[in-house]
């Protein structure tokens, strides 16, 4: 359809092209370039680490020189060489900051520029009754500020940096960290574990309901730098817990790599709901540019009638390569995966989820939805495994994709193994494009192109969106917009 | 308020409208008649801007602007209705949403403020009650599971709220039960007023019995080749388009 010039740029003004694309000028540390031992005992003494975690790193760094990347994806980039980057990049500061007062003001200007209230009293100067969520807030290599701590600490939630966790609770960190992601389990976790420099420890006692919903918003700064943060969640028996994450970066033209782990772990009747809204810089529309995203995400279902569901929307990086997991162990556990990625342009994504059946009567639900536009890639990558022992299984799949244009790709690569006669497996695909039938319903009621591209996409994505929670949600919409900009006409 | 000269449309390189004229003044309601292949449709896409419709000569004025060089948003935007003689189904989108975003996005074309969600709760609700629908169906994605009666109520509900200058509908009588083409033609009588007005296109008289026009006019071929008043739908009714043309 043909769109004007003057319309499309008042859309684009409108709804910003990437706009979280700034930088903050601030004074960092850097570790020298490159990738060595000296380079992972340097973070582990910047980070104060106790002798076992140093070993612990260098253990995973020597398996990792001998292991290769993965290949297996259909995602097309230049090798990456990982000697050319920064593995550490903190703000400078001089002891850390106590509260939430000192920590650097540029720092909070950058998050409120995100929209991202650090500032406890912001949060509670919104609309009344509006839900509170605590917020720690990653910014390169490091946690810069964890909101509400006190308020959880209350509740006996520990919400805090993983640097601190290792040192406040160590034996929590030690029996769980690489308990469901092995340090070796692959290329990037064994990277990740050598060189992850922070994120978010979270730990919710027996039969606690966590009274907000945890986020930790990563933000990478710095240039050549690399970030590979580190998630560790564990609900105890009964407990519940809604954490979400959100990242963003600033626009550069050289490509950035982001490498994370996130370990869940759900035990008798505990709950962990999981959300992403990514938005690491996609590139620009050249293919220019743009965050490598290799990551990767496990949860274990250890407890009798546990549940993890991850929620995803997936709209920025040049590259996903990503998998959130359910090891569905503990018997009558459930596993679930929505997810929606979005590649417009140049954009590649490779994602999807693994659902792994060993409990006997365990469930998962799978429901992706695939959006490719301009020259984008999507590809969902899915297993469904049931083990011998694993009675009464039951799983259901469905794979959607959208094509906008005719030069864009969607495939899906479902991969079914059971090895018990008593599971019920359903899959279900469909391929489809927006019709120039709703297209022009839709103009005939007065939405300019870009809105009705918006409005449709979201509704093809609803039955995903409608497991965000409900503020992340409205903004995961908007996002769906922006990032399908300029991908009609 | 319409003004179309002359007008030659074209659909894959075929000319389907060969020279179309037809004037229509504020406050009127014109009906067009003419058998299947006659260019009816044509005629409603044409004046909506559908992409694939190309008006290969002849001009269309709307209150006082070149029609034929707005996009099909900013037709609407400037009051142009079009109901749809097979409406567009649109799964995950609620049939409240899609009015409230297609409320909001004519009322800023037209330099309004959104209208906010009270007022507009209100305002749907009402409209929806005029016409018979059940509160329900408004929060069910847009046509979707639908029975074609009330796929044609659907679009009622959206002219109700948008209140068009010019409501151009295409065949909304097809496929109608007795009931349904009463609730229809209130829709139609409802915003009958001496600013707006109204062009059906219909197949039978059927729904002229409801809503009574002041012109009615014969396509043929292509061409408007015989106008007169409501009584020429009757003498359509009972001699033919043949006899007539």
């Amino acid at each position: 359809m043909a769109v004007t010039a003057e319309a499309r740029k008042k859309v684009q003004d409108a709804t910003g092209e990437y706009k979280y694309g700034f930088y903050t000028d601030i004074e960092s540390d850097f570790a020298p370039k490159g990738l060595n031992e000296d380079i992972v005992r340097f973070i582990s003494a910047k980070k104060e680490e106790p002798v076992w975690l140093l070993d612990w790193r260098l253990k995973a760094y020597r398996g990792w020189l001998k292991m290769i990347e993965p290949t297996w994806a259909k995602l097309h980039y230049p090798p990456i060489d990982f000697q050319d980057a920064y593995y550490y990049a903190a703000p400078k500061k001089k002891d850390g900051p106590k509260s939430l007062d000192e920590v650097d003001p540029d720092l909070l200007e950058t998050y409120k520029k995100l929209g991202i209230p650090l500032r406890e009293q912001e949060v509670l100067a919104g609309v009344a009754g509006a839900p509170k969520y605590a917020v720690d807030a990653v910014f390169d290599s490091v946690s810069v500020a964890t909101t509400f701590k006190k308020e959880l600490k209350k509740a006996g939630v520990i919400f805090m940096a993983i640097s601190e966790a290792v040192k406040e609770h160590p034996d929590l960190v030690k029996k769980y960290l690489g308990s469901v992601v092995p340090m070796r389990d692959n290329f990037y976790s064994a990277l990740n574990a050598a060189v992850f420099s922070d994120g978010t420890f979270v730990y919710i006692p027996k039969g606690v309901r966590c009274p907000m919903e945890l986020s930790t918003y990563f933000r990478i700064n710095a240039e050549n730098t690399g970030q590979f943060e580190r998630t560790l969640v564990i609900a105890n028996e009964g407990s519940y817990v809604s954490y979400l994450e959100g990242c963003t970066a600033p626009m550069r033209d050289e490509n950035q790599l982001h490498a994370a782990v996130v370990e869940l772990i759900a035990l008798d009747d505990a709950e962990i709901k999981y959300s992403t809204v990514q938005n690491w810089y996609p590139g620009d529309k050249d293919g220019k540019g743009g965050i490598y995203n290799f990551v990767t995400k496990r949860g274990l279902c250890k407890g009798r009638n546990s549940k993890i569901s991850w929620t995803q929307v997936e709209t920025g990086s040049a590259i996903t390569w990503k998998y959130p997991s359910c090891v569905l162990s503990g018997d009558g556990s459930i596993g679930e995966f929505y997810s929606v990625a979005i590649t417009n342009n140049h954009q590649q994504a490779d994602t999807g989820t693994k659902m792994i059946h060993i409990g006997k009567n365990t469930r998962s639900t799978i429901i992706s939805k695939g959006i490719s536009a301009g020259l984008g890639q999507n590809t969902y990558r899915g297993l469904v495994r049931v083990l011998a022992g694993a009675e009464n299984v039951r799983n259901y799949t469905q794979c959607d994709s959208l094509l906008l244009g005719d030069r864009c790709g969607a495939h899906t690569v479902p991969y079914i193994e059971v090895k018990n006669p008593t599971a019920q497996i359903e899959h279900e695909a469909t391929t489809s494009k927006i019709s120039e039938d709703q297209l022009f319903y839709c103009l005939q009621r007065g939405l300019s192109e870009e809105e009705a591209v918006a409005l449709i996409v979201n509704g093809f994505c609803k039955e995903v969106m409608q497991h965000l929670p409900m503020e992340f949600a409205v903004e995961a919409q908007k996002l769906l917009g922006i990032s399908l900009e300029g991908s009609v006409g | 308020m319409l003004k179309i000269e002359n007008l030659h449309v074209a659909v894959g390189g075929k000319e389907i409208l060969k020279g179309l004229d037809l004037e229509i003044e504020a406050g009127s309601v014109h009906a067009i008649m003419g058998p299947n292949g006659a260019g009816k449709s044509t005629l409603s896409y044409a004046l909506a801007g559908r992409d694939s419709y190309e008006v290969t000569a002849g001009s269309v004025t709307y209150l006082g602007k070149d029609l034929l060089e707005l996009d099909p948003h900013e037709r609407a935007g400037e009051g142009l209705f079009l109901g749809f003689q097979y409406p567009v189904e649109i799964p995950g989108v609620s049939t409240m949403n899609f009015l409230r975003t297609s409320l909001n996005a004519v009322r800023r074309y037209r330099g309004l403020e959104d209208m906010d969600a009270v007022t507009f709760l209100r305002l749907v609700k009402e409209k929806a009650a005029a016409l018979d629908m059940n509160p329900d169906m408004l929060k069910r994605a847009v046509n979707v599971g639908f029975s074609g009666g009330e796929k044609k109520r659907n679009e009622m509900v959206q002219m109700a709220v948008l209140e068009p200058t010019l409501a151009v509908l295409d065949e909304t009588d097809s496929g109608l039960d007795i009931d349904a083409l009463k609730v229809v033609a209130d829709g139609i009588n409802a915003l009958r007023s001496p600013e707006r007005a109204a062009l059906l296109i219909t197949h039978y008289q059927r729904l002229l019995d409801y809503v009574v026009p002041d012109f009615v006019h014969v396509l043929f071929d292509g061409k408007i080749v015989k106008s007169g008043g409501k009584e020429l739908a009757l003498e359509l009714e009972e001699k033919g388009y043949a006899a007539v043309a």
